[in-house]
């Protein structure tokens, strides 16, 4: 029984890093329809600049609040140097100037910091919370609150905000959404920097947990790509539970069935909720007018 | 006027000195992996052995005539490094080639080398480089066979007989792991329980919780590199185990116990080199005055602590050059390869290298030293 617990208490630690890099992926998604390859790398520029500003003294939070507010920049600028010239394009192009986007960013960081491995301390201390014989890190419950709080924050936004309104709809139609008066560029811009700060945010959170070094974005986007798609891509609740759920899948294999399969069960299920319901299991219904 | 005519002088002797050289200099070439997913390995070695090449060179090289190094970064892909090698001996004309930071890059380099009769001193960790033995290729890193034999012989000592392990599945990992389970049988050590884990994963308790529910595992053994070793270190001690942790000598680094935290690390054991304890060693230990003089110099010139990598470059170097310096004739690379092949007794840092027809590696279970993690430091085992 003890084990069992010990089992959901990984896999919702885990679960959470995913579905705080899954929920960065639904803002750009939602105003753009382009799936933000870059996202795993805002995760990774957010944990580096907090380690590096906080080894040049400043304190914890300050630094992480550097952080998220240098790695939004990066989220603008990207939209501004590579996504805007290349505004007629269509989605699979910008899908692949993400890609390339990621490779310099990852390339850029291992030049100007460098390429070891770092971590910084957790925010309330490593000593593990005894929950009925299983264990659990305080850092943990911070990944978790802070999934739940992205949830809310974004669920609000894109419901009960006329911005969050203006975002889905420049993505539903550009041009109709511009002729209401939709100013869809800046709708661009600020979605690109939610989202990079959402993934700073994130990577200032699992640092503690996961480290963190230059080239740790690409499995974060990965799984969190994994995370979204189960849950439905661009439906922040899809995020929340897609990546808990793949946590937990992950987890479970390992402690019931063997680690060697974790991976291969978790996309084993992704596939098989896919093929039953393409969209994922939040996902929206698009339907095409021809 | 008389400092003009001094300046002058040192000119045309600086000019001198320049095309004495020249005529007669030893050509090396080096490919590592300063970039790229193996820049941890490749990033010091390349460092080393630049600053080897010119500390030599300011001492006057070999017999009076200096190295000239040809130094290209293969960025981890066997591919780039094929190319390099070709290059270093077609168009540098090299006399031997050192390098290899990967596996991978070794056995494209070690066709070329093999190929081409010149001497090559890899500087990755597989057994198959060395085993079955090759002419010209030999290597610095001890295997992985033998971390394995050093943690099992220190386990028999402590009398543990049942063991669990958690390997990473990245290919450090993996090869060790399968190493490992070969000799286990050796030295009266089962294994019980056999979990992996990805390179990238973030929490390792449930693997841990079944090794921990196995009855009767009297200590884990946790081969891996990179984040995954410091992950299942912090949960070792999150899950409170009560049983001793052994660590590979792919983590031997002041890094890893900051990665780890010095509470959880508490009290780990791995095979690691006596440059992790330089500052620890006994003035009349053999390894002191080559350890001392290599950390010393590198964080003198580089303000970064030396890691067992660039041990691993400074002890392919100091090969090199005792062999082109034995063998006489430093155009010949087959000379410098018999004269290499007749190494004996040379201290690196790494260890004690003393090859033969039948031994390219040239060290023994001695060059790894048991260490214990404490108080946030390495401690030799006695």
């Amino acid at each position: 029984m003890d084990a069992l617990l010990q089992f959901l208490f990984s896999g919702l630690t885990v679960g959470a890093v995913y579905a705080l890099v899954a929920l960065g992926f639904t803002i750009i998604y939602n105003a753009s329809d382009v799936v933000n390859f870059a996202q795993g790398e805002f995760v990774m520029l957010g944990g580096m600049i907090t380690v590096f500003a906080f080894e040049a003294g400043l304190p914890l939070p300050l630094a992480a609040l550097l952080a998220i507010l240098a790695t939004s920049a990066i989220g603008v600028g990207l939209n501004k140097l590579a996504i805007e010239p290349a505004r007629g394009a269509p989605v699979v192009s910008l899908i692949i100037i993400t890609i390339g986007a990621s490779i310099v960013i990852r390339g850029a960081t291992q030049l100007i910091f460098d390429k070891q491995l770092h971590r910084f301390p957790s925010f309330s201390g490593d000593d593990p919370i005894h929950v009925l014989g299983a264990t659990i890190l305080p850092q943990s419950l911070w990944v978790i609150g802070g999934a739940l709080a992205v949830f809310v924050g974004l669920w609000v936004f894109f419901t009960r905000t006329l911005t969050g309104k203006a975002v889905l709809a420049t993505a539903n139609n550009r041009v109709a959404a511009q002729l209401v008066g939709i100013n869809t560029g800046w709708v661009m811009t600020l979605s690109f920097g939610l989202s990079a700060a959402i993934g700073a945010f994130a990577g200032v959170l699992v640092t503690p947990i996961t480290l963190v070094g230059y080239d740790v974005g690409v499995a974060l986007a990965l799984k969190g790509f994994a995370a979204a798609m189960l849950g439905g891509m661009g439906n922040p609740k899809g995020a929340l539970v897609g990546g808990l759920l793949l946590g937990c899948f992950e987890a479970l294999t390992a402690g019931y069935l063997s680690s060697q399969y974790k991976e291969a069960v978790a996309f084993i299920v992704i596939l098989g909720v896919l093929f039953v319901m393409p969209q994922g299991l939040f996902g929206r219904k698009s339907t095409e007018r021809v | 006027m008389m400092s003009k005519t001094t300046t002058a002088l040192a000119t045309l002797a600086a000019l001198g000195a320049l095309s004495g050289a020249a005529q007669a200099e030893i050509r090396l070439g080096v490919s590592v992996s300063a970039t790229g997913p193996a820049a941890f390995l490749g990033d010091p070695e390349a460092k080393t052995i630049e600053m080897l090449v010119e500390q030599l060179n300011e001492a006057g090289g070999i017999n009076g005539e200096e190295i000239a190094l040809t130094l290209y970064d293969d960025g981890g892909d066997p591919n780039k490094a094929r190319t390099f090698a070709t290059r270093l001996v077609e168009d540098d004309e090299v006399v031997a080639i050192l390098g290899g930071s990967t596996t991978g890059t070794t056995m494209s380099i070690l066709s070329v080398a093999e190929d081409e009769g010149i001497p090559f001193i890899s500087l990755a960790g597989a057994i198959s480089i060395v085993d079955p033995v090759r002419a010209n290729v030999f290597k610095t890193p001890h295997t992985d066979r033998m971390a394995c034999e050093k943690i099992f012989t220190d386990m028999q000592a402590q009398g543990i007989t049942k063991i669990g392990m958690i390997s990473g599945t990245d290919g450090f990992g993996a090869s060790m792991q399968a190493q490992c389970k070969e000799v286990a049988g050796d030295h009266g050590i089962e294994i019980l329980a056999d979990e992996t884990y990805g390179p990238q994963d973030a929490d390792m308790t449930p693997q841990l919780t079944r090794i921990r529910n196995t009855d009767g595992v009297q200590a884990v053994l946790n081969p891996g590199f990179g984040q995954g070793p410091a992950i299942v270190t912090r949960n070792v001690a999150q899950l409170g185990f009560e049983i001793p942790l052994y660590q590979s000598h792919g983590v031997a680094s002041d890094a890893f116990i900051e990665l780890a935290g010095a509470e959880a690390a508490e009290g780990l054991r791995l095979p690691g080199t006596a440059l992790l304890i330089a500052d620890k060693l006994a003035e009349d230990d053999p390894q002191y005055k080559v350890v001392t003089a290599y950390t010393e110099a590198y964080k003198a010139k580089y303000d970064q602590d030396v890691s067992t990598f660039g041990g691993y470059a400074h002890d392919a170097f100091a090969l090199i050059v005792d062999a082109i310096t034995r063998a006489g004739d430093s155009e010949d690379p087959q000379a410098i390869r018999d004269a290499l092949e007749a190494t004996s007794g040379l201290v690196g840092t790494t260890g004690t290298y003393s090859f033969s027809p039948e031994d390219h590696l040239g060290l023994d279970l001695s060059a790894f030293r048991m260490l214990e993690i404490k108080d946030g430091d390495w401690l030799p085992v006695e």
